[in-house]
């Protein structure tokens, strides 16, 4: 099991993907906005996402859990 | 005029708020749940609590906010830069409650806010604009015929679009086919409105502005340049002027386009006109900034003179009290815009500032709106001080920015200190020649050493 955390404090702007999809290491799975920027969160290796810990509009933290992938 | 809102925050309010009061003028700040503890709520003679963190139901809100002047009895708003200062139906809400909207007629905000007007307007004044589309390109098949006419590579552009959001470069029909509908759809989520145009690109372009200053009774002086190439993500992290790229002809004729411009909208106010600068000094405009502008400190410190005075004896309906004569650029001025991000990636860092002790020198100003303790937030802007440097010589100016940088410490987030401390030491920009590009071939060059 690998998750997939925020690399810095913000808005989640956008969900990218679904339990049960396929990722690709470095592909695109949540968009977090913050000070007027959107930064993509990137999943670090391959693999099936098993659960989403966030929703569209949830405030996250640095190091916060967006996405598990197995 | 005896009470002024601003509805606004950060550096910008206690920039504002610092006239106001040397005008004997009172001042109303408007806060958010975020910005409680800042200097600015604590500056004003009075703060209203406006509503919490996310600007559409904070400093977006119009209502809060002139609700907050009546219940103040303030007779004028000041809307500062970003957030409300370029919004039509505000501006024209604050005049309805018969209160003063600082700033030009809603009409122009409305005429200049729509990029595609803006170029109709310019067009017949005789302000040269970059060759583009006429009317908004429909369909990507119509945005990829008027690419086709004017040659790669093109802009793509949202015409509601700014701060740097909204627009792309495409150098061939298949990249602009891939660009059209993902910054369709994201200017309709941004701005409300999806128009996209084409306008040609200017390769190695710079990007200088014009400040200019309008009165009631139809003058219109520019107030000079300001040299804004150095830029990240398209937005300024470095500004100047003079500049040190325009020539005495070029600069008068760039100026007195600026002024053709603000003549031919019926500019009330202090308003940018921006250029894009071709390498041969051809220059087009690009946009007018109806609002005070976040660099407006260059031109003061450049000029002597005091741009929030300007606007509020505008506002009030007194004539320029000077003439295009004491425009005069007495020294060279500098800013340096401090952002809590990362100085290599960009990437934003909020986070509490434990420490946070900028230079006393003189010659240098600050413009800030935090202080040791103080929370960065992730919502809002990442700007959070401004370091305006002046000398003699732009030598002089440049040198003594290199100590104020030295001199600079916060503690407790990243901020972009390092990377403006690296600009400053760069070859290319004190030789002063340096485009739009300046950011990015930087970035390549120290990539390409550390592969090495």
């Amino acid at each position: 099991m690998k998750q997939v955390a925020a690399n810095m404090a913000g808005t989640v702007l956008n969900v990218l993907v679904q339990p049960g999809d396929e990722v690709t290491e470095g592909q695109d799975v949540v968009v977090l906005e913050s000070m007027k920027m959107e930064v993509p969160i990137q999943a670090e290796v391959a693999g099936t996402v098993t659960e989403i810990k966030v929703n569209i509009g949830d405030f996250v933290n640095d190091g916060d859990v967006l996405v598990s992938v197995e | 005029m005896r009470k002024v809102l601003i509805a606004n925050r950060g550096e910008i309010a206690r920039r504002i708020i610092r006239t106001c009061k040397a005008e004997g003028i009172g001042t109303v700040a408007v806060y958010s749940d975020a910005d409680r503890d800042l200097p600015f709520v604590r500056e004003a003679d009075e703060a209203v609590h406006i509503g919490p963190p996310p600007v559409p139901h904070s400093y977006l809100n119009a209502e809060a906010i002139i609700k907050a002047a009546k219940s103040t009895g303030a007779d004028a708003i000041h809307p500062g830069y970003g957030l409300l200062s370029e919004n039509e139906a505000f501006a024209r809400r604050v005049q309805e409650e018969g209160i003063v909207f600082i700033g030009p007629a809603p009409e122009v905000i409305g005429q200049m806010g729509d990029k595609l007007t803006a170029r109709r307007v310019m067009l017949a004044a005789g302000v040269p604009v970059v060759p583009g589309c006429e009317e908004p390109a429909a369909t990507v098949d119509e945005a990829a015929g008027v690419a086709a006419s004017i040659g790669y590579p093109v802009m793509l552009k949202a015409s509601a679009g700014g701060g740097g959001i909204g627009m792309q470069i495409c150098r061939d029909e298949d990249s602009l086919r891939q660009a059209y509908q993902s910054l369709r759809s994201r200017a309709k989520a941004y701005f409300g409105n999806d128009a996209m145009y084409v306008e040609k690109y200017v390769e190695r372009p710079r990007h200088i502005e014009v400040q200019i200053a309008g009165d009631q009774h139809g003058t219109v002086l520019h107030l000079l340049e300001r040299e804004c190439s150095i830029q990240r993500r398209h937005q300024k992290v470095l500004e100047e002027s003079p500049s040190p790229f325009l020539d005495a002809k070029t600069r008068e004729r760039l100026c007195q386009s600026a002024v053709r411009a603000a003549e031919a909208v019926g500019y009330t106010g202090v308003g940018t006109v921006e250029f894009i600068v071709d390498e041969d000094k051809n220059f087009y405009f690009l946009e007018m900034n109806t609002r005070l502008q976040v660099e407006h400190p260059v031109t003061e410190e450049m000029t002597g003179l005091d741009l929030v005075l300007l606007q509020l004896a505008i506002a009030k309906g007194e004539p320029l009290s000077i003439g295009q004569a004491d425009v005069q650029a007495k020294r060279h001025a500098i800013e340096l815009r401090v952002y809590a991000e990362d100085p290599v990636s960009f990437l934003p860092s909020p986070g509490t500032i434990t420490l946070y002790q900028p230079p006393e020198m003189e010659h240098v100003r600050i413009d800030d709106g935090v202080e040791s303790g103080a929370q960065v937030t992730p919502f809002y802007d990442p700007m959070i001080a401004k370091v305006i440097i002046s000398g003699q010589t732009r030598e002089e100016a440049l040198q003594r920015a290199a100590e104020a940088m030295r001199n600079f410490q916060i503690v407790g987030i990243k901020t972009n200190i390092p990377f403006l401390r690296e600009v400053l030491a760069d070859e290319r920009f004190r030789q002063g020649n340096y485009t739009t590009w300046f950011v990015q071939e930087r970035a390549a060059k120290s990539s390409n050493e550390i592969q090495a």
